[in-house]
């Protein structure tokens, strides 16, 4: 007797499951919240859940080509903040100037300049620090984290100790009315911007002989080596890539909130291993899911139980781990 | 990590008691041995060698970082797995022994209570992470350890009715231990037997004890299953091991360990709160410390933390008077001002992790052997 083809199997549940977590979530949330708060809290999620997406998808490739987790990863991220304050404190013509094109144009702007410095420093990075510990992995966590340190000791030394104010620019600065929600402007430029360096990760990674190569990389690294290419160059252009995303991540981040300080990455960085926790190490699907997850969580809850907003994603983090104890989407071999 | 002929075989040179105490794991040949023997006779007279109350306060501080060291090196030394919540469960203690005295009366029950809560959640916390996470892979316990250890800094810092937030707490210690008790009637070859003296001597006796009991942990049948998971996970599990009850009865054991230490932290100092007890930059000390005395040796653990718990009393002073001097040139003083200690301590942390991996205990060790193996056995895991 054959069930009926809507039952999934076991099996299929099972294969479905992680992407049916998402929207479970969202259709949840409405009938706790009116509808107004519910596309408010969604929009304010999803922006928040691609931002974290762009600084947890440079770790998760990493650590999926390479096997190197990075913990210094926030220093990236703090830096690419940083960035963003000394290009955007010379463009205030630009963001002060009332037509959004010339707003877009000094955030555009302001990111490549942020991923630019912070890629630079990556490839300085895998070089200098990370070259010498592969295949170590206790070592590997000490020297990050003592990297971690250094950075961002010296990011103090470069921008003084006290908080840089990032102002949004003026365009982007209100909400806008949709039926009986306001939503934030820059979420919405947040969501788009993420949305685009998101998709463009994707087409990089299935359309272009690159993408192949880090994909088949992730997948056996010896046998890419075996037939011929040199994985080490591979292993160095992830590394610049993944900083780079580190930093708009970063520069997002600290322009969502308007204030840069040195520990805006540690701040985040918990919440970029929560994500690549429950996503499954090195997946950048996973990453994505859980990076909107998490967003998603951050907002609902701090909206409906604010005394737990603080454990939230730690209270996520280990349901899904009870659930699935490898994350979302694990990476088969690692 | 680098094994010694002295662990993988304990010298079974002088059998006794001495022997028997330190669990037939010597500190090392007569260098080694003669540093540990020097800084347990500076520890026991330091009221003496050192009078005043700041160096006491050094010397107990001493003394419990290297038994929080030693037992996280039990972790990062003996068993291969970072944790970056060692901070947090010292912080349970602290906490757990500053609010039993805080709520109830200032006496030895308050501090026994709060201290046995202290490590009834420690505990129970580490079998839960150890548990949900040591069964995937080590990377997952570091990465789940520092968000769970970042959490309870929050928490510390937001649940102001019970921990005081940002301020932390002060608290009155028992009676016997407050500085206006006085053990003596007259001074002893001149230092005044107060409260003060007999705190650092209840700290230094606790340390010690358990510091002997890690010793053993280490030196037993279970101790080299762990050492044994460290050099390779998978051939321990195929000879029937199961490797994720090891690690997280390690993880468990420090964990106790850690709060005892946070414990004695809060006598020592009357006072707990964030940034002395559970702060990340604390758990940098700790792995400054584990790697300057090196890995897998837990005497390493006590060098570290003299040479650490020092350097940060002295290394302030020092950048501040040299950067007094350099306060014309801009960068070179913005680099080397008092407040940036940390990128110096993070610089040397790097440099040692690179290039002087096995620490001082494990290069000394080395330098004693007659014959010195293979070089490649000397790569760290």
């Amino acid at each position: 007797m054959s069930s009926p083809a809507w039952i999934l199997r076991r099996d299929q549940w099972q294969q479905w499951a992680p992407y049916a977590v998402t929207p479970v979530l969202i259709l949840a949330a409405l009938p706790a919240m009116g509808v107004g708060s519910w596309l408010t809290l969604t929009v304010a999620g999803l922006s928040m859940g691609v931002m974290l997406f762009l600084m947890a998808s440079g770790l998760t490739l990493i650590f999926g080509l390479m096997d190197v987790l990075n913990f210094a990863h926030a220093a990236f991220i703090t830096m690419g903040a940083y960035v963003a304050t000394s290009v955007l404190g010379r463009l205030t013509g630009w963001t002060n100037d009332e037509s959004l094109a010339m707003n877009l144009a000094a955030i555009v702007l302001a990111l490549l300049a942020a991923a630019a410095a912070t890629g630079t420093l990556g490839f300085f990075f895998e070089r200098i620090i990370v070259r010498r510990v592969y295949g170590a992995p206790l070592r590997q966590i000490l020297i990050t984290v003592g990297a971690l340190i250094v950075m961002e000791q010296l990011v103090i030394v470069l921008w003084g100790p006290d908080a840089i104010a990032l102002p949004k620019p003026v365009a982007l600065r209100g909400s806008v009315i949709v039926g009986s929600s306001s939503i934030e402007t820059y979420r919405l430029v947040a969501l788009a911007v993420g949305l685009v360096v998101a998709v463009a990760m994707q087409l990089v990674l299935t359309r272009t002989r690159i993408g192949l190569l880090v994909r088949a990389g992730v997948e056996d690294r010896e046998m890419v080596e075996a037939l011929g290419y040199r994985i080490n160059r591979l292993f160095i252009g992830v590394f610049i890539a993944g900083t780079a995303l580190a930093g708009m991540g970063g520069m997002m981040w600290g322009q969502y909130q308007g204030l840069v300080n040195s520990q805006l990455g540690d701040a985040v960085n918990v919440l970029v291993f929560i994500i690549l926790i429950i996503g499954g190490l090195g997946s950048v699907g996973g990453c994505f899911i859980g990076a909107i997850l998490v967003g998603l969580t951050s907002n609902y809850v701090g909206f409906l139980f604010p005394q737990l907003a603080v454990g939230s994603n730690i209270l996520l983090m280990f349901l899904i781990l009870m659930w699935r104890p490898r994350g979302l989407l694990p990476l088969a071999g690692h | 990590m680098q094994e010694t002929p002295a662990q993988i075989s304990p010298a079974t040179g002088g059998t006794g008691l001495l022997s028997a105490v330190l669990s037939d794991n010597p500190p090392g040949r007569r260098l080694l041995n003669g540093l540990m023997l020097l800084v347990l006779l500076a520890l026991v007279l330091a009221p003496f060698l050192f009078p005043g109350t700041k160096a006491l306060g050094v010397s107990a501080r001493i003394c419990i970082f290297a038994l929080l060291v030693a037992s996280y090196d039990l972790m990062l030394g003996y068993t291969g797995i970072v944790s970056f919540a060692h901070m947090m469960f010292f912080g349970i203690g602290a906490y757990g022994v500053a609010i039993a005295l805080i709520k109830g009366a200032a006496g030895w029950g308050a501090v026994l209570l709060g201290a046995g809560a202290g490590v009834l959640l420690a505990v129970v916390l580490a079998v839960f992470i150890g548990v949900l996470s040591l069964r995937v892979r080590a990377i997952f316990f570091s990465m789940i350890t520092l968000a769970v250890a970042s959490f309870a800094e929050i928490v510390a810092t937001q649940w102001r009715d019970l921990t005081g937030g940002e301020d932390g707490l002060t608290f009155s210690v028992p009676e016997m231990l407050r500085p206006g008790f006085h053990l003596l009637e007259n001074p002893l070859l001149g230092v005044k037997f107060n409260g003060t003296v007999l705190t650092y001597y209840l700290t230094l006796a606790v340390c010690l004890v358990l510091f002997l009991i890690l010793l053993r942990v280490v030196n037993s049948p279970f101790g080299r299953v762990l050492q044994a998971i460290r050099e390779n996970e998978f051939r321990v599990e195929a000879m029937g091991f199961q490797v994720v009850a090891y690690r997280t009865i390690a993880f468990v054991l420090s964990a106790v360990m850690a709060s005892l230490a946070g414990a004695l932290m809060a006598l020592v100092l009357h006072y707990v709160g964030p940034e002395a007890t559970l702060s990340f930059s604390l758990m940098v000390d700790v792995l400054l410390m584990i790697v300057i005395g090196g890995m897998g040796t837990l005497y390493g653990a006590v060098l570290g933390a003299i040479l650490v718990v020092v350097a940060e009393y002295y290394l302030q002073n020092l950048l501040g008077s040299v950067s007094a001097g350099l306060s014309g040139v801009p960068i070179l003083s913005a680099l080397l001002h008092p407040d940036r200690w940390l990128l110096w301590l993070g610089v040397l942390f790097v440099l040692i992790v690179t290039f002087f991996p096995q620490g001082i205990v494990g290069r000394l060790r080395q330098a004693s052997q007659p014959k010195p193996g293979p070089a490649s056995a000397n790569r760290p895991n």
